[in-house]
């Protein structure tokens, strides 16, 4: 057996997380870092040994524990990318609740660290059960997160964020049960090849769908993000927009469309209504916002929406586009979330019109926010262009109408992002306040700055992340391809025309003659 | 190494280390090195363009690195160098290199000048890498770019409220035409399985008779695939519907007006119809709604452009009008002439706007002409160069001599070969574009006239007021509410009371001469461009090569079209001039007594045919009003009050106790969970 390399990146902030709880403010604060930061060295070893083409599943471990129920971590390249963005973003978080967070700094960084192992494990599990423990357990952490260091209306986020997810995860544990007594093992693996029964699947696929909807969300039951970014603290809302918010696009990749694809061609149309709805519904909602926090929360519906149009493609353009706006997405809203974070920290305000000509006193804070919001636009060059372009191109060759309706995302996208950039940013400073706040310090710029270099670096060079997981997606449209619908732009190639559209007979007097 | 990779990648590279040392190097060095990279490559571009016309350069490819490749949708960084190519590249980096030379004066008591140079030389990396694109995605990069840098530089003076708005409606305006685009790109993606742009073209004419369907209708593949990428050139290109940000963007400083807002950036919509001229001939009907929108623009922004009293606003609209021209010529077949008058008009239209600049920097950074007026003395080398610009756009020329401005020759060109291309919709184009040349000639003079003739009506403004009687307030400088006037010389002479009437004892200056070298040197172009190049661009099939999609039968029936065609620019110019001197110079009672009789009218055109007015209503207030709704009825209103807080309402009245519920909850999800697990495992088990 090859060295337990998932298994440390587990072990090393659940230590972490022991030892915080009995640490003072400062230590506590270092451990965590140190933790984290070495959690991101074992998954930069963790990629670099990734072997591109090789097995599917790689880094297997197993352990059995009593009849079918094992402790079995393994990952693909989809999982892969996803850990990479959890470990990538985790140290930021510690920074940008250094100087924050200074009650029981020693349980926050405890939980954060916990969220972490929790995170991993959701992506590494090769067991059914043990991703459902993992996938449900990963929220406690954000609860507390929420509840004890979040805004003024904690309680009532935090139990909105509770009552959502509670209603899904119930439904879905019903379904995995009566899965693995009908298919007789809880390996993900065995599963992802073995076909239900369509009847079966169309049960079995509604209660995934009840979970994996409210952990994306999709609209209608978005209602809970709005609130729980508002009250967490600013490091909670990066983990949640960044991490927790891909659990459900994950849970879709791995198990709605491999294991019941009948059902998912079945339901095709209800993931696309709901994805134009959330697309044309929040953004207009984001428009009107004046919390940032709100209108950044909003927004991210508006993005996931594409996610799960793109899933729905059925084709590979459709899923890798899906996967490369989960991950652009991460770190974009995670980055824009820190922005907000930078200024609250100095005013404790998210109201918009508190702020205003921030560019005149904060230059470096402006250029960056100018990225992160060029890059939540979607413009080229950037990570979240490579994600929406290829998940709108799979989308068109299935419907145009719903890529049409999916694309109005990148104009109102625009209108929401550059009209918060111009309210915080641009104009005069109207707040004697707001005009007085430093430029960002150090540690905020080692926190935005890495962001940055990799939302460029996905936008210029995306082939590091689509590489290690062309051939998992490959295998995922090969294993759906059998149910996937038919589209409505079918190309039927006619008898072309003689002439060119602006012909001309050669001889003068004879003009537009055909 | 490629030249091509130095003159696409040194305005980058100069950008970002001008941003980077904005604050840290004085201001002199950012300047020095984006400029110098800029004349760099100008001077690396011209011997490429005139291998092109000597027929010494082979069109290439040059890879530069991978980029995406997902399935069969595969397409890298490649910088391809063809004639159309090489027509943008001396276009794009000699006006650019003259605009960030002119910067140096115009900007010069800017505070911020490192990051205006910077997003300057941005601008320029991004406009030719559209320029270099082989294929659509690299040509959407590009693109989006260039409106970036647009975006930038329109909110350049980011403290005005205007200037901001200004800058997100670009963007968003922008953004409608690019959603055309990107559909345009997927379905061509769908269709030809490949974005590779000479693929395509290749691939083109045998897919004209395929249909295909879109948004439930069955129809021609190729017209849909071209109005969706049409969409897209209307947007950039500032086109009737879509051009309602090109005047707004005038906030924008000067010098940013003329490089993007009219040599360049908007012309790119030009740029991608000849880009594509093979994939559109497969398109009748697209080629048609093409011939048609730029017809109707050419007149529209004429029209308004006769009754705007802002100096830069006239001039936009003359290029929203003078891209009609070129679009119309690109859609009855005449690609070759469409660039011709691409080439021309980024000489004169530059011209003209740099000009403008020197005239506001001479008043103080008054725009208004109806404060203008008689500056032809004051600032004769500017009043000089705008007579260059003037005399091409208009069209100045006599086809018997076979001398004329640069206008002359492109426009007439354009005009001549809408006419002889013989269809209905060519005739319609026709007498659009004539009667929209004398519009030109009418606005363009009207515009000399008031600026350079007559008496000085100086002492009305306020931005000269401020000048004369603030001129030496150091305050003045760090007042925030006059960023705009961050340009302006301080050095005024105290007034004295016997000064001329109507000048309020202010004395224009002549612009410094880093601002005059440009104008001379475009001022060179705006005269012979046409002249010199007339030959290669309509007539020499050998030039073009297979960069676009060039019609000799086309161009033989536009040598062919009767004398009066070809001398109806020229008539019209006279006659447009006529009245404008009759105007704005005989009798200057009569604009203002037009003015009332013609009162609906005049207003209608005042207010550019009231597009502002209707957007706003039709879509900015309902957008804002559904966002409202969907919020408030819809989020809370509805949602969540049947959702969560209807659930809480059930257990509250439950009698659980909402306290117990908030306080215990975690530990009782937690329980519920293990319990499930237990039970999970309990039924596996056994």
């Amino acid at each position: 057996m090859e060295f337990p390399i998932l298994s440390l990146m587990l072990a090393v902030p659940l230590v972490g997380a022991i030892a915080c709880l009995f640490l003072g403010a400062q230590s506590a604060r270092m451990v965590a870092l140190v933790a984290t930061l070495a959690n991101l060295a074992l998954g930069v070893v963790l990629w670099l040994n990734y072997d591109i083409g090789g097995a599917q599943w790689q880094f297997v471990e197993r352990a059995e524990i009593f009849a079918g129920f094992s402790y079995a971590l393994g990952i693909d390249g989809i999982a892969l990318m996803l850990i990479m963005l959890s470990v990538f973003l985790m140290p930021i978080c510690i920074l940008a609740s250094w100087d924050s967070i200074t009650k029981r700094v020693g349980e926050y960084m405890s939980a954060f660290l916990l969220m972490e192992v929790l995170m991993i494990g959701v992506f590494a599990a090769q067991d059914m059960f043990l991703f459902y423990i993992f996938f449900e357990a990963g929220l406690i952490p954000m609860y507390l997160i929420i509840g004890v260091w979040g805004g003024d209306n904690r309680i009532y986020a935090s139990y909105k964020f509770f009552l959502y997810t509670l209603l899904g995860s119930v439904l879905m544990l019903i379904a995995m049960m009566w899965m693995v007594n009908e298919a007789g093992t809880t390996d993900i693996p065995t599963l992802l090849n073995y076909d239900f029964d369509p009847q079966a699947q169309t049960w079995l696929w509604l209660a995934f769908f009840a979970s994996f909807a409210v952990k994306m969300p999709m609209w209608p039951v978005h209602t809970w993000l709005p609130d729980a970014h508002v009250q967490a603290p600013t490091a909670g809302s990066v983990i949640l927009a960044g991490v927790l918010l891909k659990l459900g696009g994950y849970g879709f990749i791995r198990f709605s469309l491999p294991m019941f694809p009948e059902a998912s061609a079945q339901f095709t149309w209800l993931v696309f209504i709901l994805s134009m709805i959330a697309v044309i519904y929040t953004s207009l909602v984001a428009l009107v916002q004046n919390d940032m926090k709100k209108l950044i929360a909003y927004s991210s519906v508006a993005h996931m929406a594409i996610v799960t149009a793109g899933l729905f493609a059925f084709n590979a353009q459709g899923l890798e586009g899906a996967m490369m706006v989960m991950l652009g997405h991460g770190l974009v809203s995670g980055a824009l979330f820190l922005c907000v974070g930078v200024i609250y920290d100095r005013l404790h305000t998210r109201e918009i019109a508190r702020y205003g000509g921030l560019a005149i006193n904060m230059p470096k804070y402006a250029l960056f926010f100018m990225l992160f919001t060029m890059a939540s636009v979607g413009l080229p060059g950037t990570s979240n262009f490579v994600g929406e372009f290829l998940a709108l191109a799979g989308l068109y060759k299935v419907s145009t109408l719903v890529t049409l309706v999916c694309t109005t995302g990148i104009i109102l996208g625009a209108a929401y992002m550059l009209y918060l950039y111009r309210r915080v940013a641009f104009g005069e400073q109207v707040n004697e306040d707001a005009a007085r706040m430093p430029d960002l310090n150090a540690r905020e710029w080692a926190m935005l700055a890495p962001i940055a270099a990799a939302v460029l670096w996905m936008g210029v060079y995306p082939e590091s992340f689509l590489a290690p997981m062309r051939q998992d997606i490959a295998a995922l449209e090969a294993r759906i391809a059998r149910a996937a619908p038919h589209f409505d732009a079918d190309n039927v190639i006619g008898t072309p025309r003689e002439h060119n559209a602006n012909y001309v007979a050669a001889a003068h007097g004879e003009e537009g003659a055909h | 190494m490629h030249s091509i990779l130095i003159i696409v990648f040194l305005p980058l590279i100069a950008a970002i280390v001008a941003g980077f040392t904005n604050k840290s190097a004085p201001s002199v060095f950012a300047k020095a090195i984006t400029t110098g990279a800029l004349f760099i490559g100008a001077a690396l571009s011209w011997p490429i363009f005139l291998g092109f016309v000597g027929g010494t350069y082979e069109p290439t490819v040059v890879p530069v690195l991978k980029w995406v490749q997902s399935g069969t949708l595969t397409f890298d960084w490649a910088l391809r160098v063809d004639t159309l190519t090489a027509i943008m590249l001396v276009v794009i980096n000699t006006v650019s290199a003259l605009v960030h030379l002119y910067s140096w004066g115009y900007m010069d008591e800017d505070p911020d000048q490192p990051r205006f140079f910077a997003y300057l030389s941005l601008f320029t990396f991004a406009m030719l890498m559209l320029v270099t694109a082989d294929n659509l995605v690299q040509m959407f990069f590009g693109w989006e770019g260039v409106g970036l840098a647009s975006y930038l530089l329109i909110g350049f003076w980011f403290r005005k409220p205007s200037a901001g708005a200004a800058a997100i409606k670009a963007f968003v305006v922008n953004r409608v035409g690019d959603l055309g685009f990107m559909l345009g790109i997927f379905g061509t993606y769908l269709v030809f399985d490949t974005v590779s742009i000479s693929e395509i073209l290749a691939a083109a004419p045998g897919m004209s008779g395929a249909t295909i369907g879109f948004l439930g209708y069955t129809v021609q593949t190729m017209d849909v695939l071209c109005i969706l990428l049409f969409i897209g050139a209307m947007g950039k290109s500032a086109q009737l519907g879509l051009h309602t940000w090109l005047p707004d963007a005038m906030e924008g400083p000067t010098p940013v007006s003329a490089l993007i807002h009219a040599a360049t950036m908007v012309t790119a919509g030009v740029f991608m119809v000849c880009r594509l001229s093979p994939m559109f001939e497969a398109a009748p009907v697209a080629l048609g709604m093409v011939t048609f929108v730029g017809a109707a623009t050419c007149i529209f922004a004429a029209t308004v452009g006769t009754t705007q009293w802002d100096i830069k606003r006239v001039i936009a609209y003359s290029t929203c009008s003078q891209l009609g021209y070129m679009f119309f010529a690109a859609g009855v077949g005449a690609y070759g002439a469409a660039m011709f008058h691409l080439f021309t008009h980024a000489f004169f239209k530059a011209l003209l706007f740099l000009g403008a600049g020197s005239v506001i920097h001479a008043m103080h950074h008054e725009q208004d002409m109806r404060y203008y007026g008689a500056l032809r003395k004051h600032i004769p080398l500017t009043f000089w160069a705008m007579m260059a610009g003037t005399l091409a756009i208009t069209g100045v020329g006599i086809y018997h001599l076979g001398a004329g401005f640069a206008g002359f020759w492109s426009k007439d060109a354009i005009l001549e070969v809408a006419y002889g291309r013989g269809t209905e919709l060519g005739n319609f184009a026709f007498w659009m574009g004539t009667f929209a040349a004398l519009l030109t000639s009418f606005y363009s003079w009207r515009l000399m006239f008031l600026t350079f003739w007559g008496k000085p009506r100086w002492a009305e403004s306020e931005h000269i007021q401020h000048a004369v009687h603030h001129g030496h307030d150091a305050s003045d400088e760090h007042n925030p509410a006059s960023q705009e006037d961050a340009g302006h010389d301080a050095h005024h002479p105290v007034p004295s009371k016997d000064y001329e009437a109507g000048t309020a004892g202010y004395h224009p200056h002549e612009s410094p001469l880093t601002m005059l070298i440009p104008l001379v040197i475009l001022s060179v172009g705006a005269v012979l461009a046409g002249q010199v190049f007339a030959p290669t661009f309509l007539d020499d099939a050998a030039f073009w090569g297979s960069s676009i999609f060039y019609n000799e039968p086309l161009i033989h029936a536009m040598h062919g079209v009767p004398y009066l065609v070809k001398y109806a620019a020229f008539i019209v110019m006279l006659l447009g001039l006529l009245v404008a001197w009759y105007a704005y110079i005989k009798d200057t009672s009569v604009p203002a007594k037009a003015a009332e009789q013609l009162g609906p009218v005049y207003r209608f055109l005042y207010n550019k045919w009231y597009f502002d007015e209707l957007y706003h209503y039709l879509f900015v207030v309902p957008a804002f009003w559904l966002g409202r709704q969907f919020w408030k009825l819809g989020d809370v209103g509805t949602i969540d009050r049947f959702g969560p807080n209807g659930v809480a309402w059930v257990v509250e009245k439950g009698a659980v106790g909402a306290k117990r519920f908030q306080t215990g909850y975690l530990y009782s999800y937690a329980l519920v969970m293990l319990l499930g697990l237990v039970a999970a495992i309990t039924w596996v088990l056994f």
